[in-house]
């Protein structure tokens, strides 16, 4: 056991990497073993993950480090690591890995080996983009999440899957490029790849800004922020259930998380500079997520237009740089991925009966499958922010954050706008539980329709149960977030004030003893 | 001193207990189970709650607080929030109100839901309600009031659309909710801005949305205190129905009527009254938001009161009934009389409870008939029915010595100290008032029976479990006001003191606080103790009140042919305009709910995201990038020679690069 406590950040990451290896020795055409082996695999990742929990201090300190040469010629290391920002994004993967599986036992019936293998492969990039302390690393964790999720779509998904993934992986490739182009600026700057070693150097306003431009761009695809965000509805209605929950459920989120761990610390100057405009795309971004999903016909592309105003709230959190906002963000980041995914989830349990997402096709489901619509109904709740329930939490103090921010200009209009996503939330969300869900049962199709059945609640009670406990004791994810988030903006004033000339500097006082 | 008590808690949490035994279980559970637990956990609930009171009142009066601090909720950054609760006479008093009312709603409604269906899902959302509305009044801080706030709100949603086989029931409840939700965008904005003027000011780690930090720092919030009054206020007009958030109430009626009485006319719909008594510290900083809120106030209790008389539903009417007298409140809070406020809060829960309890008890007589034009003659069939609903109409009526005429009463002389503007406004309202109570009773309980046959041959007394609530509301309507017995009549206007050191901080608070408590009380100090203007204004209103009715009756009883000649009037256009609710609905419909519909359906999703975003950007590139491709298949073409030039060109061009850079 040692050997795992010592390395227990690699373990976690790769553990899903050596159910891959039983996989590929597994014979063919045996589907049942193949999933049990996923399965049991990724429950062992998720009991192994809470050790990392159990283990951690709630300081900003990182944690669980792992270091080792890797290319020694390039300065490449292999080298993990986790923080509060971290910790509960690979907690999230671990999560809700099982429950996917799960949720897949009669859903996918071809292929399924290969299928298992890739969401194996998938869960090891997604956490080790979560971890990765090298640009190198990262930039290879997180560009293993692009072809899994491509096939996944592409193999297993809708009618259209084909332009769907194509789209999915230009989108993010295009991205990337320029990402990666701006690690080898950096490697060219500073000599090496490890992120501290980028953060102590001193690169100009004008080198920060394209750097900064570079990274954005790749990271705003993958959010995805608006106007880049039109892969998202495309990919989400053809993937198929299991690609769409760790979709909106955890990949997204690596677009968020790159904005706070790459983004906001490497290039403060930039950041500062620029954090106006993202905010704007942001507010923009809920506010139109949340219009275009009121209007959407199809129950699964309205929940994916509603991740385009979730995460809308995560930028402008992130962006907003007060400790509130911030802490508000990743909080977001978690009860999206619950309350989202756990749609998703549903979406797909009504879709395996029924064969269509088209609102038009339902109405009065309540009489027929009354489990099923507590569950839609709580998951409902959770998503638009419903006091008590995970998701309030998180744009409550985003909002707030925003509101009492000082590096957004007229930072209450930016609270206040995007506040009308809580009432757009609410619109979007419960006009189309009523036709779903309400009225009269008259399609016969309808009528004969099953209940959940025991797996299908075993999926989901999990997520239902911690939504309420999020709602109301969110303290634990809060004090581990905390420090690490401190940490990060205190840094990131004070490099920014060191760079601004003291005459500019006394005009910034002078404009927020203004404000207050 | 604060005196920590965990009593508290537990009155909060056994509605939830119930609750969630109910929900998860009630499929298992025979009816009797089900209503032993619904009923059980807020009889307890009560017990406890009149035992907290008990030991509040025997503190002296300028320390008559318990607090129970349960948890830190949400302790990031300078912010701090618990979940910790408080009594002091305000909430003390709703606290009475919520669990004795709720109490005898929930005993009402064992009879009313019989056999339905959805029995143990009813009791489970009704104990859920309960909860939420006791987190509201007991909550130590401004966002756990916010928690109670949406949590009512959501058991309305899920309570109005209860019986969801009818599309248009769960519309209203959506509507409710949405509706309420444009509301709370103004109340957490309300929230944002006290935050914002408190953080940084006021010591680290001080949870600074609790009312008592708050309220000692008023001096901060003074600055914004028009700004945030107003916005709370506006997260009021939706909660309590008032103008220009009200369309929602009348809609919920769909709900089972033992809920219209509990949630949309007793308790929930008050919240925004106690929320506003509850910030008393901050609008007592604010002339302009609380001039604001007497107008949306008195306009609002006139309004709705013209609507009011020509609705046919029996609930329709009771339900602009409620917008209107919730109307009053508000006019009683805008004037700085907040306690006043909370007693037309009691008094009305008593008589406006019953009120709708005894429609729902006529409705359940007639096998679901709800319209006014089916019924007539029922006090032959329902005399207990008929009995209390008349001690109800005296009290709203306003008649002495019924509840409500002392809360209205006072509410009007204190709007007459401030303007007489706003007393005329009310005033003009209590003859409406009394008039379409008339109406509705003389529709209802006299005269020939309109119903038909098979409805009449089955006509009865309701069964004890809804008779027995309905006495014991009667016998409050009519002695619930007693307890503001004004001095002038001889009283010693007990509530009044019962509420004073809750309302009276202002001195505490500094230069502009006094100024405006003196504004408001300064009338009252001059001519506060002229009797003969109260003597006045109390049978003015009083002969005004009696004029409704005897009209009401009148015209309803001996001159049936006088309401279609009214019809006609003017073409019958202010009829039409009244009976269609002044188009309101159909207002907002057209200017707001459709364009924004319009503007998401054919421009953002069509043309901005398939158009523009998709069509123009993300294909033209992937049609640039195929052109690119199909230049390049050129280059391809299979020819060695082109290839071999190719090669030699990079290889020089590589070559011509590497040699400058290592040279140069």
């Amino acid at each position: 056991m040692s050997m795992i406590e010592s390395h227990l950040l690699s373990w976690v990451i790769f553990l899903p990497l050596i159910g891959v290896g039983l996989l590929l020795l597994l014979p063919r055409r045996n589907d049942r073993m193949a999933r049990n082996i996923a399965f049991v695999i990724l429950v062992l990742d998720f009991l192994l993950s809470l050790k990392l929990v159990i283990g951690f201090e709630p300081t900003a300190a990182l944690q669980f480090v792992e270091r080792k040469t890797w290319v020694a010629t390039y300065g490449i290391d292999y080298h993990v690591a986790i923080d509060g920002i971290s910790l509960w994004l690979v907690m999230l993967t671990t999560f809700l890995g099982p429950l996917i599986v799960l949720s897949t036992w009669s859903a996918v019936t071809e292929r399924v080996r290969e299928f298992m293998i890739f969401f194996l492969v998938l869960q090891t990039a997604m956490m080790g983009t979560f971890c990765a302390q090298d640009l190198v690393l990262f930039y290879i964790f997180w560009e293993s999440v692009l072809l899994p999720m491509a096939l996944m779509i592409g193999i297993w998904g809708g009618a259209r899957r084909i332009y769907a993934s194509v789209k999915f992986v230009l989108y993010t490739m295009v991205g990337s490029v320029l990402m990666l182009g701006a690690i080898f600026y950096l490697y060219h700057q500073t000599g090496g790849f490890s992120l501290a070693g980028v953060r102590a150097v001193n690169l100009s306003p004008l080198q920060q800004a394209w750097l900064f431009g570079a990274f954005t761009v790749a990271f705003a695809v993958k959010v995805p922020l608006f106007p880049v965000h039109t892969w998202l509805p495309d990919a989400h209605v053809e993937a198929p259930t299991a690609g769409s929950v760790v979709l909106a459920g955890v990949m997204l989120k690596m677009g968020t998380y790159g904005l706070i761990r790459f983004s906001i610390p490497l290039f403060p100057l930039a950041a500062a500079k620029y954090a106006p405009w993202l905010a704007v795309l942001a507010v923009i971004g809920i506010v139109y997520g949340a219009l275009v999903a009121m209007v959407q016909r199809d129950v699964k592309k309205l929940v994916a237009y509603s991740s385009v105003s979730h995460l809308g709230f995560v930028v402008l959190g992130l962006f907003a740089m007060t400790s509130e906002s911030v802490v508000g963000a990743m909080y977001v980041m978690l009860a999206h991925g619950l309350a989202t995914g756990a749609l998703f989830l549903l979406v797909g349990v009504i879709y395996e009966r029924r064969h269509t997402r088209a609102i038009k096709d339902f109405g009065g489901l309540a009489h027929v499958m009354p489990l099923f619509t507590v569950a839609f109904m709580i998951a409902t709740l959770a998503s638009v922010g419903l006091p008590g329930m995970s998701g309030f939490i998180g744009e409550f103090l985003v909002l707030l954050g925003s509101f009492k921010s000082s590096s957004l200009p007229a930072a209450r209009i930016f609270a206040a706008v995007g506040a009308t996503g809580v009432i757009l939330g609410a619109v979007y969300m419960l006009w189309m539980v009523q036709r779903v869900f309400f009225g009269r049962c008259d399609n016969p199709d309808n009528q004969g329709l099953r209940d959940l059945n025991l797996r299908e609640i075993c999926v989901l009670v999990p997520l239902m149960i911690l939504m309420f406990v999020m709602g109301v004791f969110p303290k634990p994810w809060i004090s581990t977030m905390q420090p690490s988030v401190d940490a990060l903006l205190e840094r990131h004033v004070e490099r920014v004030e060191a760079h601004v000339a003291p005459d500019l500097r006394t005009v910034w006082l002078s404009r927020e003893e203004e404000q207050r | 001193m604060h005196e920590s008590t965990e009593i508290l808690r537990w009155i909060v949490a056994l509605p939830l207990i119930g609750a969630a035994l109910n929900g998860f279980l009630n499929r298992r559970l025979p009816e009797a189970v089900v209503s032993a637990i619904g009923i059980g956990s807020v009889a307890v609930s009560f017990g406890l709650a009149l035992k907290a009171f008990f030991l509040l009142r025997a503190l002296p009066a300028e320390g008559r607080i318990l607090h129970d601090f349960v948890y830190q909720w949400i302790p990031v950054g300078d912010l701090q929030v618990d979940v910790g609760f408080t009594l002091d006479p305000l909430s003390g008093a709703m606290l009475l109100l919520v669990t004795g009312v709720g109490l005898l709603i929930h005993i009402y409604s064992s009879g009313y839901m019989h056999s339905d269906g959805g029995f143990g899902r009813y009791f489970a959302y009704l104990n859920l309600f309960v909860f939420s509305m006791l987190i509201l009044i007991t909550a130590d801080n401004l966002l756990l009031l916010f928690v109670g706030w949406e949590g009512v709100g959501l058991c309305s949603y899920l309570l109005i659309g209860f019986w969801f086989h009818e599309i248009a029931n769960s519309a209203a409840g959506k509507k409710a909710f949405i509706v309420n939700r444009i509301g709370d965008f103004g109340f957490l904005i309300g929230i944002f801005v006290i935050v914002r003027a408190l953080m940084g000011h006021v010591d680290e780690g001080a949870n600074i949305l609790a009312f008592s930090t708050m309220a000692e720092h008023a001096d901060l919030l003074a600055p914004v205190a028009t700004l945030a009054g107003l916005l709370l206020f506006v997260g009021a007009t939706g909660k309590s129905a008032q103008i220009p958030l009200f369309v929602w109430l009348p809609d919920a009626m769909a709900g089972p009527t033992p809920v219209s009485a509990l949630i949309h006319a007793a308790t929930m719909v008050t919240a925004g009254v106690y929320m506003m008594a509850r910030m008393s510290f901050l609008y007592d900083l604010t002339p302009v938001a609380l001039s604001v809120v007497a107008v949306v106030g008195a306009l609002t209790a006139l309004f709705a009161a013209t609507i009011g008389l020509a609705q046919t539903d029996i609930k329709k009417v009771l339900a602009y009934s409620t917008v209107s007298q919730l109307g009053y409140m508000f006019l009683a809070c805008g004037v700085g009389a907040y306690g006043v406020g909370i007693f037309h809060v009691l008094t009305h829960a008593f008589f406006k409870a019953l009120l709708f309890l005894g429609a729902g008890s006529v409705i359940h007589g007639m096998h679901h008939e709800q319209d006014m034009r089916q019924m007539g003659g029922l006090r032959k069939y329902m005399p207990l029915t008929f009995m209390t609903m008349m001690a109800a109409t005296l009290a709203i009526a306003g008649i002495f010595p019924f509840a409500g005429f002392f809360s209205k009463d006072e509410i009007l002389y204190k709007a007459w100290l401030q303007s007489p503007a706003l007393w005329l406004v009310g005033f003009l309202a209590a003859g409406l008032t009394a008039f379409y109570m008339a109406r509705l009773m003389a529709m209802t309980f006299f005269g020939e029976c309109r119903a038909p046959d098979e409805t009449k041959r089955h006509l009865h007394e309701s069964p004890w479990s809804m008779v027995g609530p309905l006495v014991v509301l009667g016998i409050l309507s009519l002695v619930g006001g007693w307890m503001g017995w004004p001095e002038f009549l001889g009283g010693s206007n007990a509530i009044h003191h019962w509420f004073a050191p809750v309302f009276e901080h202002g001195a505490a608070h500094g230069v502009a606080a006094t100024e405006v408590v003196h504004l408001v009380e300064g009338g009252a100090a001059e001519g506060g103790h002229s009797v003969a203007l109260e003597w006045t204004l109390a049978f003015l209103s009083l002969g005004w009140a009696a004029l409704g009715l005897f009209g009401g009756f009148f015209v309803y009883l001996k001159r049936p042919d006088l309401p279609g000649r009214a019809q006609q009037w003017v073409s019958g256009i202010p009829h039409r305009l009244i009976e269609n609710k002044y188009f309101v609905d159909e207002i907002y419909d057209a200017v707001i709910v459709w364009p924004i519909h319009r503007l998401s359906e054919t421009f953002l999703w069509r043309v901005v995201d398939a158009g523009i975003i998709d069509g123009l950007m993300v294909n033209g590139v992937g049609r640039f990038v195929g052109l690119v491709g199909q230049l390049l298949r050129l280059v391809q073409n299979g020819l060695l020679r082109w290839y071999a030039y190719s090669f030699a060109t990079g290889v020089l061009v590589i070559v011509i690069y590497v040699a400058r850079h290592y040279t140069g």
